[in-house]
């Protein structure tokens, strides 16, 4: 599904990541790993698109297609969708038309008709279970004085909505109390399908408690420097990184 | 808690200022009035070359032209310009030339009543000081320390013989004297002041300072300070200045101008403490000042820090003109009027280069019958791309009769721009007040307590030495002012 | 003074002063001649006046206009050509064409026992009581030079009279038709009378039919009684050839509540001086504005609160997005008064300008003589938030469609002021296409069709 070669990027002229290759298939999840620094928000911005990274080198090819060549909002029509590590709040712009122009502009791209209003509240309503979103937030402006753990799982009702082939997770147990990361992670769980992937970005074993990775890379200066079960990823909430360093001759 | 108005009123004592004497001293005065020949008796008495006669002959007949302006939020009074003598010179003896090291011990005397040692051995460590008495500076220290790395720090006059080429290529190239009534006015008759020059890549290592003191009775002060920052230098530049109690006003009209070359940084802080009148509105200070710097080099820094207190008007826009790629301008106000006193007072950030970023944090505190008002005017050019600005004006006021006001303009002609300015007024809390009484602190007391608080952000970027005699300043400023 | 501008005034008033007065009414007539002699003493408005920095008047007077001073008919039954009511609205309707009150029937019109709604001419005749206590008691010539020339010039309008304590369930909406083959100067006068406790709500929509330079001056005095709600919505879509320099003065007594809304979607030179003084205690003034401006549309608003006595709120929002060459401009000034304790005072002034060639003038201005109170202003001159952009961007809404969404959102904090479901709504739409583009001439009615 998402096949990474040699991927580097800079932001401001300086350079972040340094050769990435990585390739996710259908029905995997990946954990990316690593300490404060290594790059790995950096990876996910660079696949969404964000204006301010430049890639230097390397491919991306997404579905066959080639991702780096195609605008922010293409990417999230052929279905990547990236759960923020810090949601923006965005002012006087309600969820429902925010959501519902999401909604149909990749129904647009998808060549089908627009939803019409009464099926598109339906769908929200639906939807909004999965992640048990408070119908008065639904109703707010777009993220505007939520808290942190509201933010994250309206990121989540977010991805039900748009259900995307492969969803990257940005640091989404960062700032989450335990109930919220339970709420959280079984949201994500129940969108699961054999047809879809994930990449689950953290810095703590705690999120891969419940959702199960199926392989844990760790990124380390711009470079995955390691690939492993799940067993890794124990390891290192046993260990720290220190011993990956020492490992690389550091 | 319901504070009873005027409970708390008491006059503010003339003793409050204890600036106020006056120093029996010898001195000089030419008539009074205002005529090219005064102009040109001035150039005369300084010894000045022909350029810049010129320039004060050019800047008079401009001022002929003008009017007083009148937009400011200030009642000001008719002002003669015919009563008042525009050259006084203390350090005249009667009997003939003196050399110039000799300071007649009476002035000595007074700098040191006013805190300010002369004697070298007696300063302050880490400052230099310029003293200037009505028009004409009477010693500067640590003259030759300084000029050891190449940094000139002396008198405009001693500048104007020792290094003319250096003078001719920066005076009025911020402030020409056609930028308004009072610069005109000041470039006609300017007679001292500091002048700096820090050469290229040099840290100054001790804080220069300028005190100017108005003694002479009807006189006018137009004193002319000009700094000069080399590329890679850094200065840090203190004012301060006071004078005697007269029942008749002052005039004060003074120009400064800074120049910061690439990368180079000017800390300049005022703290300004003019006579400014009595508790019935009687006498002080006229204070009509043009100061503003150029950041002309990429990379540059200016930095204006004012502490207001005296004056019985003020009008001072102290100004930055960033026109150097990624340069940085802040203004850091308090501005403390009490009883009858007027300030109106603020800055013009004008942002010409790209990147350029400033920041206006101005606390105004009105007491008394007094007028507070801030001006000032966030400009962004066509070019400036990506200029950044951020005002905040606080006003407080301390009883009913005063008046807090603020006037912000924002010109902005470049889509890049971001540019926030946040005001609020409000007096004293009633509640922090009782807080304070109740933890045994006395009203008054408590008062000062809120403002020096209040005043903090703008007080912490002074030079310790001088932030502790600001905050003496504003609680004195402030006496039996709470109602 | 450069008096040229005037001089063709001057000397058309000298000669036509008769003939004016005779196509109006005796309560119109009276402060003519003073100002007359005021507008001889000013002249127009310069830039050189603080109040007028961002707006040369003279200049705009200075060419060829044609005054309908013999009250002509126009050929037009708005009734016929107006379709662009408010949908789910129920109001009642009544036009004014360039400056002459429309006599045509007025089908939806019945109201309440005691309310008054027509022509300022025709009722100063029947009410000259209520024009001598009234009319020119806000507007005073004798400082203004714009005010002086439309007391000067002003033959009819509108006048509104609600008595004391009745409730107009039903909002009026009046349009202003500027229809016309030449170019045409018109001098609109607008006088609103709420009596004590009395509850009204006004719409006032500009429209041009034609496509010739349409100048007006307007000069609106809201007395409001103790204890009235008024809202006062003006709505201004008209094209680039038109020029509008409105003049509204308010004063407000004890317990009063105003809204006052001006939205300017498409206009040429829009200039809006507001002065509201509120007299008596606990008066409440919401005063808000919103500019969509593109071209070389110019929009400057001026407004003053005069906070005169203890223990009002007043609360100020004005909003512009400006786009190609625009120019907006907004000053505002609030004054709190000696004595006057408890106010309570915010205002606001947020600014977008998309492109370089926009420009955008602020001046948000306290001047507070009281120290029990709680005044603050803020002003903001600034882009669409980056983030936000890229955020919807990933949501797979394109950059176009999600910077419309923000402007959107921008605006709608003005338009969430409106009192009235049904007007909001049409606003929402409204900004929306215009923001689309799809607005480019008023629209909506059949005029501009």
């Amino acid at each position: 599904m998402l096949e990474i070669k040699d991927l580097h990027a800079s932001i401001n002229g300086k350079e972040i990541l340094k050769g990435i290759n990585l390739t996710v298939k259908t029905g995997e999840v990946h954990a990316i790993m690593g300490p404060n620094g290594s790059g790995k928000s950096t990876l996910s911005n660079v696949l969404v698109g964000h204006p301010a990274y430049e890639v230097t080198k390397g491919s991306v090819v997404f579905d066959g297609k080639d991702l780096l060549a195609m605008s922010p909002e293409d990417r999230s029509h052929e279905g990547l969708f990236l759960s923020f590590q810090y949601p923006v709040e965005i002012p006087g712009v309600s969820m429902v038309n925010f959501m519902r122009s999401a909604v149909n502009e990749q129904r647009k791209y998808k060549g089908l008709p627009a939803l019409t209003a009464s099926e598109f509240l339906k769908l929200m309503r639906q939807k909004r279970e999965v992640v048990e979103l408070d119908s008065k937030l639904a109703n707010r402006s777009v993220n505007e004085g939520f808290s942190g753990g509201e933010k994250k799982r309206n990121e989540i009702f977010q991805m039900a909505m748009l259900e995307p082939k492969l969803s990257i997770l940005d640091e989404t147990d960062s700032g989450l109390d335990i109930d919220a990361l339970r709420i959280v992670a079984e949201g994500v769980n129940k969108l699961k399908t054999p047809n879809t992937s994930c990449i689950v970005i953290t810095h703590y074993q705690r999120l891969l408690d419940y959702i199960k990775p199926d392989i844990v890379h760790v990124l380390y200066k711009g470079k995955i420097v390691k690939t492993a079960g799940p067993e890794l990823a124990l390891e290192l909430e046993e260990k720290g990184y220190d011993w990956i360093k020492k490992e690389l001759g550091e | 808690m319901q504070l009873e108005p005027n409970k708390y009123v008491k006059e503010l004592t003339q003793e409050k200022y204890k600036y106020g004497f006056t120093t029996d001293v010898h001195t000089e005065i030419i008539e009074k009035g205002l005529n090219e020949d005064v102009v040109r008796l001035i150039s005369e008495k300084k010894g000045e070359p022909e350029w810049l006669l010129d320039f004060r002959l050019k800047a008079y007949r401009y001022w002929q032209t003008l009017e007083m302006p009148t937009w400011a939020h200030l009642t000001i009074p008719e002002i003669d310009y015919q009563a008042i003598s525009y050259y006084a010179d203390p350090t005249k003896k009667k009997d003939g030339p003196k050399s110039l090291d000799e300071v007649d011990p009476e002035l000595l005397k007074t700098f040191n009543k006013l805190g300010i040692p002369l004697e070298e051995q007696l300063a302050l460590s880490g400052m230099a000081v310029d003293a200037v008495m009505d028009s004409v500076s009477v010693k500067t220290t640590f003259k030759e320390t300084l000029m050891e790395k190449g940094i000139i720090f002396c008198s405009i006059s001693e500048a104007v013989r020792e290094h003319p080429d250096l003078v001719k290529k920066y005076l009025g190239s911020v402030v020409g004297y056609r930028d308004n009534f009072f610069a005109a006015l000041n470039s006609a008759v300017f007679s001292d002041g500091s002048f700096v020059y820090i050469p290229k890549g040099v840290r100054c290592p001790m804080e220069l300072s300028t005190y100017f003191r108005i003694n002479a009775a009807n006189t006018g002060q137009f004193e002319r300070t000009l700094i000069v920052a080399d590329d890679d230098s850094y200065v840090s530049y203190l004012e301060g200045c006071t004078a005697p109690m007269r029942d008749e006003n002052q005039l004060h009209a003074a120009i400064v101008e800074i120049v910061v070359m690439d990368r180079a940084e000017v800390k300049y802080s005022t703290v300004q403490n003019w006579y400014p009148g009595d508790a019935e509105g009687k006498g002080g200070v006229y204070n009509f000042v043009t100061k503003r710097g150029n950041c002309k080099g990429r990379d540059s820094k200016l930095s204006w820090t004012q502490v207001e207190t005296g004056s019985a008007i003020t009008w001072k826009y102290p100004s930055c003109i960033l026109s150097g790629d990624n340069s940085t301008a802040e203004f850091y106000s308090v501005a403390v009027t009490n009883n009858f006193q007027q300030a109106d007072t603020g800055t013009k950030m004008i942002h010409l280069g790209k990147n350029t970023r400033s920041t206006i944090v101005s606390k105004g505190i009105s007491a008394g019958r007094s007028q507070n008002s801030y001006r000032g005017l966030v400009r962004v050019s066509e070019k400036a791309d990506n200029a950044r600005n951020y005002s905040q004006c606080d006003s407080l006021l301390l009883g009913s009769h005063c008046g807090a006001h603020t006037f912000p303009y924002m010109d902005i002609h470049n889509e890049t721009a971001v540019v926030e300015h946040e005001a609020t007024t409000s007096k004293i809390s009633e509640d922090q007040l009782f807080y304070c009484n109740q933890r045994g602190i006395p009203t008054e007391d408590a008062v000062g307590l809120i403002v020096n608080g209040y005043a903090k952000e703008v007080l912490n970027k002074l030079p310790m030495e001088f932030a502790v005699e600001a905050q003496k300043l504003l609680s004195v400023s402030l006496e039996g002012s709470v109602g | 003074m450069n008096m040229k501008a005037e001089q063709q005034y001057i000397d058309l008033f000298t000669q036509c002063e008769a003939l004016i007065c005779r196509h109006s009414a005796e309560g119109l007539n009276a402060p003519r001649a003073k100002a007359f002699a005021d507008f001889e003493r000013l002249g127009f408005p310069t830039r050189k006046q603080e109040k007028y920095k961002y707006t040369e008047i003279g200049t705009f007077f200075a060419p060829d206009f044609g005054l309908n001073l013999n009250r002509l008919e126009f050929p037009v039954n708005p009734y016929e050509v107006f379709k662009c009511d408010v949908p789910n609205m129920s109001t009642s309707l009544y036009f004014v064409i360039n400056d002459s009150f429309d006599k045509h029937d007025h089908p939806s019109a019945q109201l309440p026992e005691g309310v008054l709604f027509g022509s300022l001419r025709e009722l100063a005749m029947q009410y000259p009581d209520l024009i001598k206590k009234y009319y020119g008691k806000l507007a005073d010539t004798s400082k203004d030079g714009l005010t002086a020339f439309n007391t000067m010039f002003a033959q009819d309008g509108v006048l509104m009279y609600v008595p004391k304590n009745v409730v107009m369930e039903k909002p009026i909406q009046l349009v202003n038709i500027l229809r016309a083959d030449v170019n045409t100067l018109s001098n609109r006068r607008l006088l609103i009378i709420l009596e004590e406790g009395a509850q009204a709500k006004l719409l006032v929509c500009d429209h041009a039919m034609d496509n010739v330079n349409f100048l007006s001056t307007q000069v609106t005095e809201i007395f409001v009684g103790e204890n009235a709600y008024f809202d006062l919505y003006e709505l201004e879509e008209t094209h680039n050839s038109t020029v509008r320099f409105s003049q509204l003065f308010v004063e407000q007594q004890a317990g009063s509540n105003v809204l006052l809304n001006g939205m300017t979607l498409h206009n040429g030179t829009t200039r809006n001086t507001t002065e509201v003084q509120l007299v008596g205690r606990g008066a409440e003034i919401n005063l808000c504005g919103m500019a969509i401006a593109d071209k070389n549309e110019q929009v400057d608003n001026h407004t003053t609160i005069d906070h005169r006595v203890p223990d009002c709120t007043s609360n100020e929002l004005f909003k512009y997005v400006l786009d190609d060459q625009a120019v907006g401009a907004f000053a505002g000034k609030v004054l709190v008064r000696e004595g006057a304790q408890h106010t309570s005072s915010q205002q606001t002034n947020r600014n977008i300008c998309a492109t370089r060639e926009a420009r955008m003038y602020t001046q948000p201005q306290l001047e507070i003589y009281a120290d029990d109170v709680k005044c603050s202003h803020g002003a903001t001159v600034g882009q669409l938030d980056e983030n936000a952009l890229f955020y919807m961007q990933q949501r797979g809404i394109p950059l176009k469609e999600a910077r419309l969404l923000l402007m959107f959102a921008f605006v709608n904090e003005v338009i969430d002021y409106i009192r009235m479901d049904a007007l909001k709504d049409r606003l929402h739409r409204l900004v929306e296409k215009r923001f689309r583009g799809e607005l480019n001439k008023c629209q909506g009615c059949a005029i501009c069709k």
